[in-house]
């Protein structure tokens, strides 16, 4: 009861905190600032995403170019979350079973207008993740968010046929040599232009599907690893084996 | 478009009210689900609640009114002074992919202990106790 008094208490102060220092910031007040001449950080980054970079998508531009290493920080936490997940979930065959009354996985069959929808849709959903992470410098979307569409289609095998399997080998291959490949791209710009992932001059032009220089060969090794990722992710969380009998 | 900007500034605190207080609502709920939910798949799922509110916080922030995405598609090529902030967008790509990673590592662990303790109930995994 104390708690409970407790916990309302608290979460009323932190409410009408958040809410009146929020309150503070305007909603939809012009916080950016003239471009021509930036003052702001992000009319810098606007400014210079379509003059200097020639990307269309300004947000691509921050994600892979001006703050490309952070994006290598995210795409190896989320590489050690997967491996953690995997490594935590690990179970030996012959470990002792004490998961007695672990529910067994049902293993009937999905009807079959889910099992030919199923089918018709999965080349369609690995087609637009394509199609999102190769256009993420041009239209909104990009790696993460294709890569996450194409573990969608994945999820929507792994539910339907119970006995759908991704080929392993192949998955941690070409996870590990996509992640290689980002470093690479970044190594290429220390030794030829002097700084780590240093974009090239040569930028092509504003809309073009090549443009913007290796801002999209970037998204796409990281649309390739984030979907093997999250694919790896699924496929462990589905193949948790319950007690044999 | 001339309507809709009209009808913008009037109901502009109403707005304003709306997505800052959703926003701080979703933040509250998922708190009372960490402090007072003894499941720990319900814990896990309040963080991720937690986790909505305050991307919706960002993003609400760098709202500019009557300006458009900020992206220079064909039409739109001189128009980075109509654009809204990118910066909180960027940062919230960058939180909702840092955000699976935890809660996918968060729940893998609630399995461990269900595995091991055979309950998922904060009140009953008493060697958790001190």
């Amino acid at each position: 009861m104390l708690k409970k008094i407790f916990v309302w208490f608290l979460l009323a102060v932190l409410g009408i905190a958040l809410y009146a220092s929020f309150g503070r910031a305007p909603f939809g007040e012009n916080r950016v600032g003239p471009t021509d001449n930036p003052a702001t950080v992000s009319a810098f980054y606007l400014k210079n995403s379509a003059e200097k970079l020639q990307t269309a998508n300004s947000v691509t531009a921050i994600v892979v170019n001006f703050r490309g290493f952070d994006t290598l920080g995210e795409v190896t936490v989320l590489f050690l979350a997967a491996t953690g997940l995997a490594s935590i979930l690990y179970r030996k065959e012959d470990e002792d079973e004490e998961g007695e009354h672990l529910p067994v996985r049902i293993n009937l069959p999905a009807s079959s207008i889910v099992r030919t929808g199923a089918k018709i849709l999965f080349p369609l959903i690995l087609l637009l993740g394509i199609y999102i992470f190769v256009h993420g410098h041009l239209t909104p979307g990009g790696g993460f968010q294709g890569g996450s569409v194409i573990a969608t289609g994945f999820l929507l095998m792994f539910i339907t046929y119970r006995r759908f399997g991704t080929n392993h080998k192949v998955m941690v291959w070409l996870e590990s040599l996509s992640g290689l490949a980002f470093v690479l791209t970044g190594l290429y710009g220390l030794i030829k232009y002097g700084s780590f992932l240093q974009n090239t001059p040569d930028v092509g032009h504003l809309n073009d599907l090549v443009s913007g220089g290796l801002i999209p060969l970037i998204y796409i090794f990281i649309g390739i690893k984030v979907s093997t990722e999250l694919t790896n992710v699924l496929d462990t969380l589905m193949n948790i084996k319950p007690k044999k009998r | 478009m001339k309507e809709f900007q009209e009808i913008f500034l009037r109901y502009h605190a109403l707005l304003q009210a709306a997505v800052y207080g959703s926003a701080v609502l979703l933040i509250l709920i998922g708190l009372y689900a960490v402090l007072m939910k003894k499941h720990l798949v319900k814990i896990v799922i309040g963080l991720s609640i937690i986790e909505s509110g305050v991307n919706l916080l960002f993003v609400a922030v760098g709202y500019i009114s009557n300006h458009t995405a900020p992206i220079f598609s064909p039409g739109y090529e001189h128009a980075a002074d109509k654009m809204v902030d990118p910066v909180p967008q960027a940062l919230v790509l960058t939180a909702i992919v840092i955000g699976f990673a935890t809660t996918a590592l968060a729940l893998s662990l609630v399995i461990r202990l269900y595995r091991h303790h055979k309950t998922a109930n904060i009140e009953q995994l008493k060697s958790l106790r001190w």
